[in-house]
């Protein structure tokens, strides 16, 4: 009897795990886009996350989204979210990570790399502070019938266990999924995605191909953060969020890509999984309050014992 | 040197004491507040400065510090009834063993791994801490006896003790910079590689950097829990601490003891009042100021405020040369003595170093197989052979860059397979590099200090020495020029001096004629030659013939990975098979005629 209810447990942790995994996968993948092509670690990624969820917020209620039902809703709204952010995110590029990435600072003392950091910092400061004068410091959150009913799969054993899906973390996770695959076939089949890999391998080569290093740089960080955007959108249907939510997020999106192998967006996509899995996991046999922690401790192991990750070749290669 | 510091500790002193006058002029308790509040964001900035600033490696991670020096004070108040004046120092305890926790297994990471792993740190403390049910501490009041808890009513006491900790900071720092420690640090931001080559155990020097800034910041945390009388997780192992303390030292100028007390003098301030007076209509103004003045300053001046006004001020009062005093006494080195091939040196039978049986393979290429020789006292031994032949991993393989996967390298009869590059150096073997290494934004004359640091215990006769070895190439001229600025052979002559200052008994030069013209190449072999005279032993890696012929005592042969031929240049070079290796079958019968 009692042993049927552990095992539940683990099926369960196990199916949670799933579901938050692959929205993690999907936010880790547009981190990993930028770092892959760029070579910079966007400090302010979880804040563009942040962006995310109050734009799916304000488009589902604003646009009067919630007419396409509690499925289609949302998941609209966040897609529309991606395309702002995809906005802000060229706009941002052209504004002020040009000035410190790309062909510019090819060469020079290790490539830029600390004034990059320091700037993303600056921006994450200004979006969380920013967002907190704009938005509010109440928690918010997509209010949907479907974050608070699920599916149940079973009872599988007589009448014992039952696995539950909660929806929106299902459609989450459906969507996360689709849209993953979708940019892998867009960054590996069509002449942009190849365009981004030539400036990814090396930027100089790639300008002496005839190709816009600064543009191609723009693409990835417009995408890579309309990528994470749309995550944020679908975490915003089951995830109670302020200003400061990006923070939270960031460390796992760090660990998902650390864990996939810097650089590698099919990586980064499996990682952001395991880190859900990991993170479900972990509360079978340790308090919540130290989920996060978890987390922490398993990407600084990562990072200790295997920085070039678990899934990638050593390669730091898109 | 030292007279240099006390006149800057003085000045320190001087400014501390006008600050705390003007502190004594201020009614207003919140006012007070914030004057106390300067010096402690300067104290954590000098904190990160003292490791990052100088050693290059980005911590977002230095609010681990500050927050397990707030809470070791707070809990040993409420725990044990432990006064402050003693929790703080515990507490910088706490900090150095923390900054040795931290750094052993973290400084295995470069660069962007390196700053996200000092990133978890903070935040997976701030967990544990919350979960231990820390989530808010408060610091009871003592009223029968304040002082002796560090309680003051009058915020004016705790501007005192946090200027006392700011000046005694800025003097460790001031220690640091004028000393071969925060040379080393530079070396090791610049050229990790060099700087370990040179002999500087980059290592050890790391570790110590972390530690001592752990306990400065971990005693200014401690002082921040006290002054605030209350302590959350949040609050001193949040992320706005770690950032707080990079941003007002990248404000002020990283790398510069100044740096971060400007940047927080300027920046507390401003965020302080815009908080106070439109904190309830707009939250979260502080963060933004922070972010935006970061923002600014990556922007418009990359090198923070302080380096930024001293250029802009030099620049006004007109471009003064650089001193160059000591240096008009010699202007041309000694290396006047023209190279006679005719004249052999004296070449000692005794073994210096004895390479033996020595592998190592990449995946499946085999670089050096099974490779044996011997290196003769006082000899210039040439090592030639076309290019892939393994003659750079060689190099590596002897100076510990690489390990071998076999064999063994004998010197003064022990081995040295298995030592970190700089215990190699320090043992007497020097080494340049095929691709320049230099410290960019050093002066030439820092750059060969690093090396002589190795050689000499005292930093004024490493100084001295390093003049010597500049001396001895030709380069006494050029010891105040910026190493980015010098041409090619230059750097080369550099580099040797820097390899030489380290006073090795053996030195390994890989490629030192390369890209060099002909008539730089002479200027190169005389300074070898006279080099090879004074009596230091040198292995060269060449592979155009003619300057090996006319340098080298005897020539090691090599070609994938293998030991081809060895002996005199002029039976080698007639060698069919060092033929056939460099030109190819086809032309041997042409090159035996």
């Amino acid at each position: 009897m009692s042993v049927w209810i552990h095992i539940e447990n683990v099926l369960q942790a196990l199916a949670a795990g799933i579901l938050v995994g692959a929205v993690y996968g999907l936010m880790c993948v547009g981190l990993g886009l930028i770092y892959g092509v760029m070579r910079v670690i966007n400090f302010a990624q979880g804040d563009f996350l942040m962006l995310g969820m109050y734009a799916a917020l304000y488009l589902f209620a604003g646009l009067g989204l919630t007419a396409l039902g509690p499925y289609v809703g949302p998941v609209i709204a966040a897609l529309l979210g991606a395309v702002i952010l995809y906005g802000f995110g060229a706009l941002l590029h052209h504004l002020l990570l040009a000035r410190v990435t790309g062909i510019r600072v090819a060469g020079t003392e290790s490539e830029g790399h600390y004034p990059q950091l320091i700037l993303t910092l600056g921006i994450s400061l200004i979006l969380a502070n920013g967002g907190l004068l704009v938005f509010g410091s109440m928690p918010q959150n997509i209010r949907t019938p479907l974050s608070s009913s699920a599916w149940e799969i079973g009872p599988l054993v007589g009448n014992d266990l039952s696995v539950f899906l909660n929806k929106a973390r299902s459609v989450a996770f459906l969507v996360s999924v689709l849209v993953a695959i979708a940019l892998y076939l867009f960054i590996t089949r069509s002449r942009v995605g190849k365009t981004l890999r030539a400036a990814a391998d090396n930027p100089e080569a790639a300008t002496y191909m005839g190709i816009d290093v600064d543009r191609a740089y723009r693409i990835a960080f417009a995408i890579g953060i309309a990528i994470t955007g749309v995550a944020g959108g679908l975490v915003a249907t089951y995830y109670p969020f302020q200003p400061y939510v990006g923070l939270e997020f960031v460390i796992i999106m760090y660990a998902g890509v650390v864990l996939g192998g810097f650089g590698s967006i099919v990586g980064a996509f499996w990682g952001g999984l395991t880190i859900g899995l990991v993170q479900q996991l972990s509360t079978l046999i340790l308090p919540v309050q130290l989920q996060n922690a978890a987390i922490f401790v398993v990407f600084l192991l990562i990072v200790l014992i295997r920085p070039e990750g678990l899934f990638g070749r050593n390669a730091e290669r898109v | 040197m030292n007279r240099d510091i006390k006149r800057d500790l003085g000045i320190i002193v001087i400014a501390a004491v006008v600050y705390f006058a003007i502190s004594l002029l201020i009614q207003n308790d919140y006012y007070r507040l914030m004057l106390a509040l300067v010096p402690v964001w300067a104290i954590v900035g000098i904190s990160w400065n003292v490791f990052s600033g100088y050693s290059g490696m980005v911590s977002f991670g230095h609010a681990s510090f500050f927050g397990l020096g707030a809470y070791t004070v707070t809990l040993l108040l409420v725990k044990l009834d432990v006064s402050p004046w003693f929790g703080i120092p515990i507490g910088m305890l706490v900090g150095v063993l923390a900054g040795a926790l931290i750094g052993w297994p973290t400084f295995r990471l470069r660069g962007h791994y390196f700053a996200l792993a000092m990133l978890a740190y903070p935040l997976a403390l701030l967990y544990i801490f919350e979960w231990l049910g820390y989530q808010e501490v408060s610091l009871p009041m003592k009223r029968e006896s304040p002082a002796a808890f560090m309680q003051f009513k009058d915020q004016r006491y705790y501007v005192a003790i946090a200027l006392v900790l700011l000046v005694i900071a800025m003097a460790v720092a001031l220690k640091i910079e004028r000393s071969r420690f925060g040379l080393s640090l530079l070396a090791i931001k610049q050229n990790e590689p060099a700087a370990e080559a040179a002999g500087i155990n980059t290592l050890a020097w790391k570790m110590k950097a972390i530690m001592v800034s752990g306990a400065i910041c971990a005693a200014v945390g401690g002082l921040y829990a006290v002054m605030l009388l209350v302590v959350t997780p949040p609050s001193v192992f949040g992320m706005l601490t770690s950032a707080q303390a990079l941003i007002v030292t990248l404000f002020g100028g990283v790398a510069t003891v100044w740096g971060p007390v400007v940047g927080s003098a300027i920046l507390i301030p401003l965020s302080e009042i815009l908080h106070a007076e439109l904190g309830h209509v707009i939250p979260g103004i502080q963060g933004v100021v922070f972010g935006l003045a970061i923002v600014l300053v990556i922007l418009l001046a990359p090198e923070g405020v302080v380096p930024h006004v001293r250029d802009w001020w030099t620049r006004r009062q007109g471009a003064q040369s650089p001193a160059t005093r000591d240096d008009a006494k010699h202007p041309v080195a000694d290396v006047s003595q023209t190279h006679d091939a005719g004249t052999r040196r004296a070449v000692d039978p005794t073994v210096l170093l004895q390479v033996d049986g020595i592998s190592r393979a990449f995946g499946g290429l085999k670089a050096v197989e099974d490779v044996s020789f011997a290196v003769r006292k006082g000899e210039v031994l040439g090592i030639i052979g076309p290019n892939g032949a393994g003659k750079t991993t060689l190099f590596n393989l002897l100076n510990g860059f690489i390990p071998p996967n076999a064999g063994k390298v004998m010197w003064d009869s022990t081995n040295l397979v298995g030592l970190r590059p700089n215990e190699i150096c320090r043992r007497g073997i020097g080494r340049t590099f095929q691709v320049v290494r230099p410290f960019p934004r050093m002066t030439v004359l820092q750059n060969v200090v690093v090396g002589a640091f190795v050689a000499e215990a005292d930093d004024d006769k490493a100084i001295a020495l390093a003049r010597e070895a500049l001396q001895r190439v030709g380069m006494a001229e050029r010891a105040e020029t910026l190493a980015g600025g010098l041409t090619n052979v230059e750097l080369r002559l550099m580099e040797l001096a820097r390899a030489l200052a380290s006073r090795p008994k053996l030195l390994l030069l890989d490629e030192t004629l390369a890209g060099l013209g002909s008539q730089e190449i002479e200027r190169m072999l005389a300074v070898i030659d006279a080099l090879a005279r004074s009596g230091v032993t040198i292995v060269i890696i060449e592979h155009t013939m003619q300057a090996m012929v006319r340098l080298a005592d005897r020539l090691v042969v090599l070609d994938h990975g293998r030991l081809l031929a060895e002996g005199p240049p002029e039976l080698v070079t007639k060698d069919a098979r060092v033929i056939e290796a460099y030109l190819g079958k086809r032309w041997m019968k042409h090159a035996q005629h």
